[in-house]
Formats: C-alpha cells, sequence, structure tokens
C-alpha cells in the first residue's frame, strides 16, 4: 500500500504544475521529462526488473511514433485509434526482436549490441523508404481538435503524458508485487539457477520485453502528437536509447519510481547547465554522461537506493539497534 | 552492365577501405578478448584521436604521419590512464556496470567535443592527398595504400607482440584464465590497463591515416565503430586475426554494396550482416566457441 501512496502523491504534486505555470517554456520542459520518465520506465521493466540491458530501445519509440503518424496520414485513422495501434505495434515488434534474441540466448554485451544494431537498421530504413517520408519526415496535419488529439493549449498534452507515467507506474508496481515480477528478478539474478527451478526464463523474458517496448513505443505516439513531427534521425536516434537507460540507472534501478526520479533530476541538471554555460551545444549532455559514470560507481541502487540507504541509517541511529530487514510495504 | 574493370577498382577500393575498418577493430577485439567486455567509448575515442591528429596539423604543422608517433604513445596512455583509474574502480568487475561506464564515458567525451569544437566538418589539405596509383584499370589513392600497408604492420607487430613479448604473454594468460594469471604474480589490473592502452593507441594510428583524406566532426567515430562491431562480431570477439579478415570482407562488402544498391542501402548490409551473424553464429565465424 505504502507503494501506491507514494505513487499517488508523486502524481498529485506533478499534477498541479499547469495550475502554477502557464509559460509554455515551464510546460514543454515538464513534458519532455515526462516524456524521459516514460520511455525509462519502458527501459526499466526489461533492464531494471529483468537485468536485461537495451541499448536500442529507440526501435521501440520510434515505431510507435511513425505507426501513430503512418495510420492518420496515409490510411486516414483517427488519431486516439493510431496511437493505441502505435503502442501495439511497438509492443509487436519488441516480441518479435526479443524472440529472435532470446531464442539464440544473446545476454550482456550481445543483447547490447543486437538491440542497437536493430535501432540502427530501422533508423537507415526509414531514411530512405517512401512510407516514412525517408529523408524528409512525417508532417501530421494541424487539427486542433481534443477528437483528433491536439489541443490548443499545453496543459492537456501534460496531464495525459502524465497520466501515461502514472499508468506506467501503477503496471511497475503491481509487476513487483506479482509471481511473474518475481520470476522475473529470479531470471535476472540467476538465469540457470530460475531455470532450473522451474520459471519459464524464455516466455518471461519475452513477457518483459513485450511490456517494455509498449510502453516506450506509447511515448513515441505521444511525441509524435506533440511535435506532429518525426523523421529517422528523431525517431530511431541513438540518444533516445541512451535516455532510455539514463533515467532508470541514475535514479534508481530496478525500483518504482527510479525512472520518473532520474528524468527529473537529469532534465533539471541539464536545464541549470545550460543556464549557466549559455546555449552552447554538448555540455549539457556531457554532464548527463558524467552522472551516469558517478552514479554507476558510487551509489549502484541510483539515487532512489542512496535515499533508501540514508533513511535506514536514520532509522538504525534513532532507534539505537541495528534494522535488519527493510520493510517493504 | 558493370564492366569488369570497375567491380576491380571497387574490389580494390573496398580492401583498402577494410584495412582502416580492420585497424579500428583491432583495438576493439583485444579488449573484448581480454576484458570480455564491449568497450562503447571506443567510437568517441577515435573522434578524440581524429580531432588531435587534426590539431596537430593545423596548430604545429605536423604532418598526420609524423602525427602519429607522438599521438600513438599519448593515446596509449589516456587508455592506460581511463581503465586504470575510471572504468576499472568504477564498474568492480560487473559487466552490466561496464557497459554503462563506457557508454558514460562516450556521451561525456563526444559532447565535450561538441562543446569545444561545435558540430562543424573539418578537413585538412595535403600536398599528397590526391595522389594516385595506377594498377590496371584502377586508381588508388597513395593514402590509403600507406593506411592499408601500416595497418598490416600493425597487425603484424601486434602478434609479434603478444607472442614472444612478456607483457604480451601475461595478456594472453589473463584473457584466458584470469584467476591462474592472478596467482602466478600477474598484476591483473595493470595488464587491464595495458590492453585498454594498446587498443586505444591503435585509434591513434587509425585516427593519423584517416585524417589525410577523411574529415572530423564530433560525431566521426560513431560511424565507424558500429562497422567495427560488426567486424568483431564477424571476425569472432577477441581474434586479431579474425578483426583483420573480418575487417576486409566488410570493406569488400560496402564497396560492392554501395555499387549495386547504393551509398545507404549498402550500409544496410553491413548491419544485416551483423545481426545474422548474432543471431546465427554469435561466436563469429573464425572464432573460438563461446
Amino acid at each position: 500500500m505504502r507503494g501506491l501512496a507514494a505513487i499517488l502523491l508523486a502524481v498529485a504534486l506533478l499534477a498541479v504544475v499547469p495550475a502554477l505555470t502557464t509559460s509554455n517554456v515551464a510546460l514543454n520542459f515538464m513534458v519532455a521529462t515526462l516524456l524521459m520518465a516514460l520511455v525509462g520506465q519502458g527501459w526499466n521493466v526489461l533492464g531494471g526488473y529483468g537485468g536485461q540491458y537495451s541499448f536500442g530501445h529507440a526501435a521501440f519509440f520510434g515505431t510507435g511514433a511513425y505507426a501513430t503518424a503512418i495510420l492518420q496520414l496515409r490510411y486516414s485513422i483517427n488519431a486516439w485509434a493510431a496511437f493505441g495501434m502505435g503502442t501495439a505495434t511497438a509492443a509487436l515488434l519488441g516480441a518479435i526482436i526479443g524472440a529472435l534474441c532470446f531464442r539464440s540466448g544473446l545476454k550482456g554485451s550481445y543483447f547490447a549490441l543486437v538491440t542497437l544494431a536493430f535501432a540502427e537498421v530501422l533508423r537507415i530504413l526509414a531514411s530512405v523508404a517512401p512510407i516514412t517520408g525517408a529523408g524528409v519526415g512525417l508532417l501530421i496535419k494541424l487539427d486542433l481538435r481534443p477528437e483528433a488529439f491536439q489541443f490548443q493549449s499545453r496543459a492537456p498534452f501534460y496531464w495525459i503524458v502524465l497520466a501515461l507515467v502514472a499508468a506506467s507506474l501503477v503496471l511497475v508496481h503491481a509487476i513487483e508485487n506479482s509471481r511473474f515480477g518475481a520470476w522475473l528478478a529470479a531470471v535476472r539474478e540467476n538465469e540457470d539457477a530460475a531455470g532450473a527451478l522451474g520459471v519459464d526464463v524464455m516466455r518471461i523474458k519475452l513477457a518483459a520485453m513485450t511490456i517494455s517496448a509498449a510502453i516506450a513505443g506509447a511515448a513515441g505516439c505521444f511525441y509524435v502528437q506533440y511535435f506532429l513531427f518525426i523523421d529517422a534521425g528523431i525517431a530511431y536516434g541513438s540518444w533516445i536509447s541512451v535516455e532510455a537507460l539514463l533515467a532508470p540507472i541514475i535514479g534508481g534501478v530496478g525500483t518504482v519510481l527510479g525512472p520518473l526520479l532520474g528524468a527529473l533530476v537529469i532534465k533539471s541538471l541539464g536545464e541549470l547547465t545550460k543556464l549557466m554555460t549559455g546555449d552552447a551545444p554538448g555540455l549539457d549532455l556531457a554532464v548527463y554522461g558524467a552522472m551516469l559514470i558517478v552514479v554507476v560507481a558510487f551509489a549502484p541502487r541510483g539515487i532512489a537506493g542512496a535515499l533508501l540507504d540514508w533513511r535506514d541509517r536514520l532509522r538504525r541511529r534513532g532507534a539505537g539497534a541495528p534494522v535488519l530487514e527493510r520493510g517493504h510495504g | 552492365m558493370l564492366s569488369p574493370g570497375i567491380l576491380f577498382a571497387a574490389l580494390l577500393n573496398g580492401l583498402l577501405t577494410g584495412a582502416l575498418y580492420a585497424l579500428v577493430a583491432l583495438g576493439l577485439t583485444l579488449i573484448y578478448g581480454v576484458l570480455h567486455i564491449i568497450n562503447f567509448a571506443h567510437g568517441a575515442l577515435l573522434t578524440a584521436a581524429m580531432f588531435a591528429a587534426f590539431y596537430a596539423y593545423r596548430l604545429l604543422g605536423l604532418d598526420p604521419y609524423l602525427a602519429a608517433g607522438i599521438l600513438t604513445p599519448a593515446f596509449f596512455g589516456l587508455g592506460y590512464a581511463l581503465q586504470r583509474f575510471i572504468i576499472g574502480p568504477a564498474s568492480r568487475g560487473e559487466d552490466r556496470n561496464y557497459l554503462l561506464i563506457t557508454l558514460g564515458l562516450a556521451v561525456v567525451i563526444e559532447n565535450a567535443l561538441l562543446f569545444a569544437f561545435r558540430a562543424d566538418t573539418r578537413t585538412i589539405n595535403l600536398s599528397y592527398a590526391f595522389d594516385v596509383i595506377e594498377i590496371g584499370p584502377a586508381f588508388l589513392a597513395v593514402p590509403r595504400v600507406v593506411a592499408f600497408a601500416v595497418t598490416l604492420g600493425v597487425a603484424l607487430a601486434l602478434w609479434l607482440f603478444m607472442r614472444w613479448t612478456d607483457t604480451g604473454k601475461a595478456i594472453r594468460a589473463v584473457a584466458r584464465e584470469k584467476l591462474g594469471a592472478e596467482l602466478s604474480g600477474i598484476e591483473v589490473s595493470h595488464i587491464y590497463a595495458v590492453t585498454f592502452g594498446i587498443g586505444t593507441a591503435c585509434l591513434a594510428i587509425a585516427a593519423c591515416l584517416l585524417i589525410p583524406t577523411y574529415y572530423v566532426n564530433p560525431n566521426v567515430g560513431n560511424a565507424f565503430v558500429l562497422i567495427a562491431f560488426t567486424i568483431v562480431v564477424l571476425g569472432g570477439m577477441g581474434s586479431v586475426a579474425g578483426a583483420l579478415v573480418g575487417g576486409l570482407v566488410v570493406g569488400v562488402a560496402e564497396s560492392l554494396g554501395g555499387l549495386f544498391l547504393g551509398e545507404s542501402l549498402g550500409q544496410t548490409g553491413i548491419f544485416v550482416i551483423f545481426i545474422l551473424t548474432l543471431l546465427l553464429r554469435p561466436a563469429g565465424l573464425f572464432g573460438a566457441r563461446a
């Protein structure tokens, strides 16, 4: 229950942001942050809980985005329906790539490489294929009606992406407390042992990859509705894949709130760097990279893990006796 | 129809390009063979080396081939220090951490270069850059022929080094059996750092060979490193001979693919080879069983 309460609190706090500011700059920043949290949560299901580090989550983000755009433009499908179908397409791609990789027994470095390669192949294909608009990209027609998933102001967009993040938080919370979550953790810790104890390793990994791809895909679908434009460099660019893993690793890998926390910290630090150094490109991203190194080196369980350790230490000191078990709620 | 002359020229040019790919892949495969991990910072380090070679020429007027004499030891030192003081301690021997740390390094290096030099593409003009050698119907650029010869030389030197020197033997011992090597008095973290240093030094040589005919910008390394990954996977992770053959194969495949399918689809061909090898024969075509 405590987990759900924390989710509710975080979402409630974020929900009042549009009431505090109507500045487009601030809302754009918050939308970008929540998008990063969403992609990160997708990565977290597979990487954080399942221990499979993907370096190519852009494949799912981009496929979701392109599917949403293509279904609207070429088949005149309603934007909301296209959104759902885009997410499903990304999930399907996740299942296919997952089946190929896991059947071949790819793990660790090999899994990271092959996911990276899939994203790269898709990027090159999207930059030449006519259906994706080749090098020009796709532009969704302006149609500012709620039925068309387009709004006059930024606030509804903000609430929608927040709702998606909230849904992903609840989903991951449910996974964490389910039998599936326990199996997934078992696979992460020791695949062979889990298999020997009767866990269907292949199916568990495949399910995690499908869910993971669906969440990252939903973020892509939202992206294209928000900016009304997509091209190969944005959709399948390696930077999306990097952002997808930065948020959970820095926030707290394999924790429910880690990706959201990570995205908030990373994006804020990035903005701060830009404020201090002017608009020259590069330095904010260099700061992200440095944070990644520092967190992996000194706080393996991310900011969330460091906070938990700190709380335990405070409690231990308060109670005057060692706390042997950390309570989970 | 394509005449045999054009095919012959494409084949030779593919071999020359492939040699440079092989040199980049050589460093990657060496690091993989010993540390059993992919170095995601390889591309960024290549970019850094190319900027170093560029400015050695622009500011000091140093010919790239002479600059290699300074940059190679300098990058050996850089690689040694990175592994010894950052990558090694920060990843604590865990594969997943290693991936993340080298990725973090790549992001830092690439964006620091972007910040310092902006996204502009730079080239240098050398008097001999456009000299050609004529072999039958093919015209081969002199700098690329030089690069081909140097790559073969480096591969041979590396092979001799690994075979006959104490350090080379220690590297092979650590690659084969880390614990056993440690028990017989080999300092593993030093050997790891030396290996990483050699891998990075290969990049400095590659950079000096590339810069006369190629451009440099903060992203330039990525294109090479994705190809290098393909080569390393194709040739078998950790195999020096595999990297050399794999590099030449990929160079020719790209050159012929480009001839038949056009530039960007030719590139897709490389990735398709890459994915198929990973899925069907992850140990590579020449590699030992994983």
